[in-house]
């Protein structure tokens, strides 16, 4: 492929790669950056791409990258601290009486398929995500949305596998109270 | 084993991230039986990752 052809359909897959960076890393700058260098990495590197069937899986794959080398730099430059704790924590204690059993028993929701389906309800959830705290949704979104394995989570993070199961629990814990109460509870 | 229904939430989520030993499955699966708050929630587990799916497809 000309080199000239190349450049034009990299550079036309640009609003996908930043939205996939901004929901991975929440800060509009360092996706802004991460798709940056990504781009430059492809342009480069056009050479290993040839032969390959699809471009967008290719770049996706490079950006996955960049947005995990943005988290540990961010997580190195500063920490988290406090937040994992107590506050989110506190929040589920409630849900569970002094034996830790249900108060009150969840119920099934209403026709979850139908829900994907509805443009509505993926705002919905995008709103549950950015609500989350900082280091729960960074290792949430790298585990269900990059689809990583919690193994390579830890390792990338520096965390050990039960820290990063509890962020995980926290993070589902979480989006299931929000969705509860913005769409499904409803 | 008798699980709280907080320990089953639990496991409910590692059971996405990790292979739960044969006393951990054996156990949750004997409590979800007992358990309709605990069974709902694995569901809605389950959907979460599917939903998150669907943003990755809407995505493309």
């Amino acid at each position: 492929m000309p080199a000239a052809d190349f450049r034009t359909q990299v550079e036309a897959l640009r609003p996908y790669l930043l939205r996939y960076a901004s929901l991975q890393l929440r800060n509009r700058e360092a996706a802004e950056d991460a798709v940056q260098e990504t781009l430059l990495a492809a342009l480069a590197s056009q050479a290993s791409f040839e032969g390959r069937s699809n471009l967008r899986t290719w770049l996706t794959g490079i950006l996955k990258h960049k947005c995990i080398d943005a988290v540990r730099k961010a997580s190195r430059e500063s920490p988290l601290p406090g937040e994992d704790a107590d506050s989110a924590a506190a929040d589920f204690d409630a849900l569970f009486d002094e034996r830790d059993h249900w108060r009150e028993h969840p119920k099934p929701w209403e026709d979850p398929d139908g829900a994907l389906q509805q443009k509505q309800f993926l705002q919905v959830l995008e709103a549950c995500l950015a609500g989350l705290p900082a280091r729960t949704a960074q290792v949430f979104m790298l585990r269900e949305h990059a689809g990583l394995e919690t193994g390579e989570i830890c390792e990338q993070l520096s965390i050990n596998a039960n820290h990063c199961w509890v962020l995980l629990y926290r993070a589902r814990m979480a989006l299931r109270l929000c969705l509860e109460k913005n769409w499904f509870g409803k | 084993m008798n699980l709280s229904c907080k320990r089953a939430t639990e496991l409910l989520s590692e059971e996405q991230d990790r292979d739960l030993s044969f006393q951990e499955w054996t156990a949750l699966q004997a409590h979800l039986v007992i358990c309709r708050g605990c069974r709902a929630v694995s569901g809605q587990f389950k959907f979460l990752r599917q939903a998150l799916q669907s943003l990755v497809e809407k995505e493309k």
